[in-house]
């Protein structure tokens, strides 16, 4: 379709992504939780919010339906962001492990939660312990 | 190389750079709202690699979000409800800025204008939240910029910095919004067209985008 027609598409396709993306915030959510742990909870997050992402795009912003030109002109810059994120994340973990090993820094310290600080009911450490360390 | 071996939409990307013209074919304020929201995908995203890396290096532990943003309403805390609330409200608004846009190209104004009106209400209220919110860990718990009491400092920084920027895009779309939307309904856009609707709306699926990942990154990982 071109787009100097105007963006003009049947409501059908706004209602069905629009129930969509409620359902996948509501797996997002459900992460959250039921209180997924570990290499699940980073993989099913990362997946929804793939899914959301794409289909805000693709159909809201109804990138699907413009010319190339146009297209790769708003996706083709915010790849090399990748490589930011990729040399951030290298620097990160180094940072953190010299740490660790050099200045006497605790990796299994947990963190304090509303709970722990204001009394009533206590936090589930434990169970957050594994997380938290890097 | 013949030209028969660039076919399909590839062909298009050629045109419309080799034709010493115009290379989009939208109109000139799209074009700018999209060079735009580029730029703001890169100030973002600078954002959420900084957050990345202070989070990886530092060697406090991190605060538990869950149980930080754990909302009570009588009974047990309920963990992270306000921000799935926020996260729903910012959804429906996005959808019902697609209609406002779809009906803007139908030229039916009454409709585009209550529906542009509605998300900037909705989009309001995900401020209000965010208010209460910022009040919520800024009282009671005792978060600040440069420290909180449940683990690493830049817990708070980043918390303010991220949600603070998203807050403000999200204030600046609903002023936005319904400058148009009264537009709208005067009659301002009859001849020049509803491209204007599309273009509001493309900032306002934007500041929904980004949510998404904050609501990943910040909140839920």
């Amino acid at each position: 379709m071109s787009s100097e027609a105007g963006q003009q598409h049947p409501l059908g396709i706004y209602y069905k992504i629009w129930i969509l993306l409620f359902v996948l915030s509501s797996f997002s959510y459900a992460v959250d939780y039921f209180n997924v742990q570990g290499g699940m909870r980073w993989g099913l997050v990362l997946l929804f919010m793939a899914l959301k992402a794409g289909f805000i795009v693709a159909i809201f912003m109804h990138v699907v339906w413009e010319r190339m030109a146009l297209v790769l002109t708003i996706l083709g810059p915010p790849v090399v962001l990748l490589l930011l994120i990729g040399f951030m994340s290298v620097e990160g973990f180094y940072t953190s492990g010299a740490r660790y090993q050099y200045m006497g820094h605790d990796p299994n310290a947990v963190a304090l939660t509303p709970a722990d600080l204001h009394g009533g009911g206590h936090g589930e450490e434990g169970e957050h312990a594994e997380e938290e360390a890097h | 190389m013949s030209d028969a071996a660039i076919s399909g939409s590839g062909s298009t990307l050629v045109d419309d750079w080799s034709a010493d013209k115009q290379a989009y074919h939208v109109p000139w304020g799209k074009a700018m709202m999209w060079i735009f929201l580029v730029s703001d995908t890169f100030i973002f995203t600078c954002f959420l690699t900084g957050y990345l890396h202070v989070r990886l290096s530092t060697t406090e532990p991190w605060p538990l979000q869950s149980e930080i943003f754990a909302l009570s309403f009588g009974g047990d805390p309920i963990p992270l409800i306000l921000i799935a609330i926020m996260t729903f409200i910012l959804i429906t608004s996005s959808g019902t800025m697609a209609l406002a846009v779809n009906f803007g190209y139908r030229k039916d104004k009454v409709k585009t204008f209550w529906f542009m009106v509605a998300t900037a209400c909705l989009g309001a209220s995900f401020v209000g939240m965010q208010a209460f919110e910022w009040s919520k860990l800024i009282l009671e718990e005792g978060v600040r910029p440069w420290g909180n009491p449940f683990g690493a400092a830049q817990f708070g920084s980043v918390f303010f910095m991220i949600t603070g920027f998203h807050g403000l895009h999200v204030t600046a779309g609903v002023i936005y919004l319904l400058t148009v939307a009264f537009k709208v309904k005067k009659g301002h856009y009859d001849k020049k067209g509803y491209e204007i609707v599309e273009i509001a709306g493309l900032y306002w699926h934007f500041v929904d985008l980004v949510w998404v990942f904050i609501f990943a990154f910040f909140y839920l990982l």
